[in-house]
């Protein structure tokens, strides 16, 4: 084969893309359409309470489109980290979307493989055990046993063998768990022999879709068509083109390095590449290196219940209060602590952000002159959604009544846009595992499952 | 010129849920040669403008052929738990916009 296509419809299944960009990419005769599902940037209750990214609709929406273009073109359709988090709950859940396209269609006679790509909490021990399993940045605590044992499923980011063993056994649809972002790109490229780093760099390139064209966005559609010693990326809506600067701009995003980029068992390097416009909107890339790493390594995610909590929301427009608004807060704070002497005042955590004060930055906000108004946002966690609906109930009626020094608006002093004003949230979870774990392959942490569908 | 007004791009992101990262993108490559050259853009620097220890700033680096700069530091809090601000990282770039670049 000298040349491959990939056609990658949206940087996010379910977040939709014009039919027509679709369309004009099969026209091109795409190898394989591949389609990224998979993010932690919503934070960590989609894996704490197995929660999908998008919804239902917005999955088969897109899922409808793609299956039955690759069924019809017979093409191998993957999908990577299905449902956002890839862990079993929402491989199922995609599995299940998927199945009911087939029928809907009456489209038979499909392999269809599974990659799950959990990981039992007693293997993650073991490899704690024997220090093979280290934290990855200096702000991630310290996984103990009982923060491993309170962590509602692992998933780990797969490479590329266990989808080339897939596409080996001539799986049609493949529904990965957690994969690395670009490894179903680059798995489809080095199937068919291609080379290993330019596979990847497409793969990574591709995963956002449009994202690395101008304007960029990944709700529309890209192609990638691959060759022995470079690959070209092709936007495929008119009203969009690929730059030199667009696309070797694009590695920046949401990574912590512009052109070293670690993935399972590899670190891939971009710094010497050289990216060139062919006039048609399209930009060819040479250059890109990759190598395997000593030892290979996995990245675990795992998140775990931290709480409960409750909120309100609500405004305040009187100068007095907005110039010594922490002052306050701090003061409704003991009020609160001393009025709830029962409970202990370890057993739950106050909080409050203030919007136009330092409420999107925190300590981190230079700037310290608040505007003439502020939104206040109070919140209270707790163990249980009782005691933190309570102790947020007193916090409301104390913060609202207080009477601090010179206070001339003594009728109250939040305005609440909305009654009831308390808010029961529900539980509140955090990233537990974020960690890279030595094994042996690519293959030894993965099952793949295949079913006639 | 401030360097919000000598960027075409100036963005923060999470680069996953321990990190955020900040991206300077430039159209002119004049323009961007000499910030990269001033060597205005540093630990120190940044260091002073989010108010963060020198050891949390992973990794400030120029890529030439993209004509930008990263800026990448550990959270404190984890994405989108209690104390978190900013779940998606995306508005942690506002202390750099003020900075003085020398054109």
């Amino acid at each position: 084969m000298e040349e491959l296509k990939i056609l990658a419809p949206c940087g996010m299944l379910g977040y939709g893309f014009p039919k027509s960009s679709f369309a004009n990419g099969m026209e091109y005769c795409p190898d394989a359409i591949v389609v990224d599902a998979g993010s932690t940037d919503a934070g960590p209750h989609k894996l704490g309470a197995d929660t999908a990214i998008v919804s239902k609709q917005a999955c088969k929406k897109d899922l409808e489109i793609i299956i039955t273009a690759g069924a019809e073109a017979g093409i191998p359709v993957i999908i990577g980290s299905a449902g956002g988090s890839g862990s079993k709950a929402q491989v199922e859940w995609t599995r299940s979307i998927v199945l009911e396209i087939l029928r809907e269609h009456r489209i038979e006679g499909l392999k269809l493989a599974t990659i799950w790509a959990d990981i039992p909490h007693e293997v993650v021990e073991a490899k704690l055990q024997e220090g093979k399993c280290e934290p990855l940045g200096s702000t991630v605590k310290p996984l103990t046993s009982e923060r491993l044992q309170a962590t509602n499923g692992i998933v780990a980011q797969m490479g590329h063998e266990p989808i080339i063993a897939a596409l080996e056994e001539k799986a049609d649809i493949i529904v990965c768990g957690r994969a690395y972002d670009p490894s179903p790109f680059a798995a489809v490229a080095m199937f068919h022999g291609f080379e290993t780093a330019l596979s990847y760099h497409l793969g990574k390139i591709l995963e956002c879709s449009a994202l690395s064209a101008e304007p960029g966005t990944t709700k529309d559609c890209m192609l990638g068509i691959l060759r022995k010693d470079s690959f070209i990326v092709k936007a495929l809506n008119e009203c969009r083109k690929c730059t030199a600067v667009s696309v070797a701009a694009h590695t920046f995003y949401e990574k912590d390095h512009p052109y070293i980029l670690h993935g399972p068992g590899m670190v891939l390097d971009l710094e010497q590449c050289v990216f060139t416009e062919l006039g048609d909107g399209s930009v060819e890339v040479k250059g890109s290196r990759i190598s395997p790493t000593p030892v290979y390594k996995i990245k675990l995610e795992g998140a775990m219940k931290v709480a409960y909590r409750a909120f309100g929301i609500a405004g305040v427009r009187d100068p007095l209060l907005v110039g010594r608004i922490e002052e306050v807060e701090e003061r409704v704070r003991q009020q609160v602590i001393e009025y709830y002497a029962e409970i202990p005042p370890e057993a739950y955590s106050i909080n409050f952000i203030n919007y136009g004060l330092n409420g999107v930055m925190g300590e981190l906000e230079p700037v310290r002159s608040p505007a003439h108004e502020l939104g206040v946002v109070f919140e209270v966690i707790a163990a249980t959604q009782e005691v933190a609906s309570a102790i947020c109930s007193s916090v409301r009626s104390t913060f609202l009544h207080f009477g601090y020094e010179g206070r001339k608006s003594t009728a109250g002093n939040l305005a609440f846009p909305f009654a009831p004003s308390d808010v029961p949230f529900g539980a509140v979870y955090e990233f537990s595992v974020y960690h890279l774990m030595e094994v042996a392959d690519g293959l030894e942490m993965f099952r793949n499952e295949y079913a006639e569908v | 010129m401030k360097l919000y007004d000598a960027a075409v791009v100036l963005r923060s992101k999470n680069s996953g849920p321990f990190e955020i990262t900040v991206d300077a993108l430039f159209d002119n490559p004049a323009t961007y040669r000499k910030i990269k050259e001033s060597g205005v853009i540093n630990k120190q620097k940044v260091s002073e403008l989010y108010n963060i220890a020198p050891e949390l700033i992973t990794h400030i680096v120029f890529f030439d052929q993209a004509l930008g700069f990263k800026i990448t530091f550990a959270r404190k809090v984890s994405s989108g738990t209690f104390l978190d601000r900013d779940v998606y990282g995306a508005q942690q770039h506002a202390p750099l916009m003020e900075m003085e670049v020398d054109l």
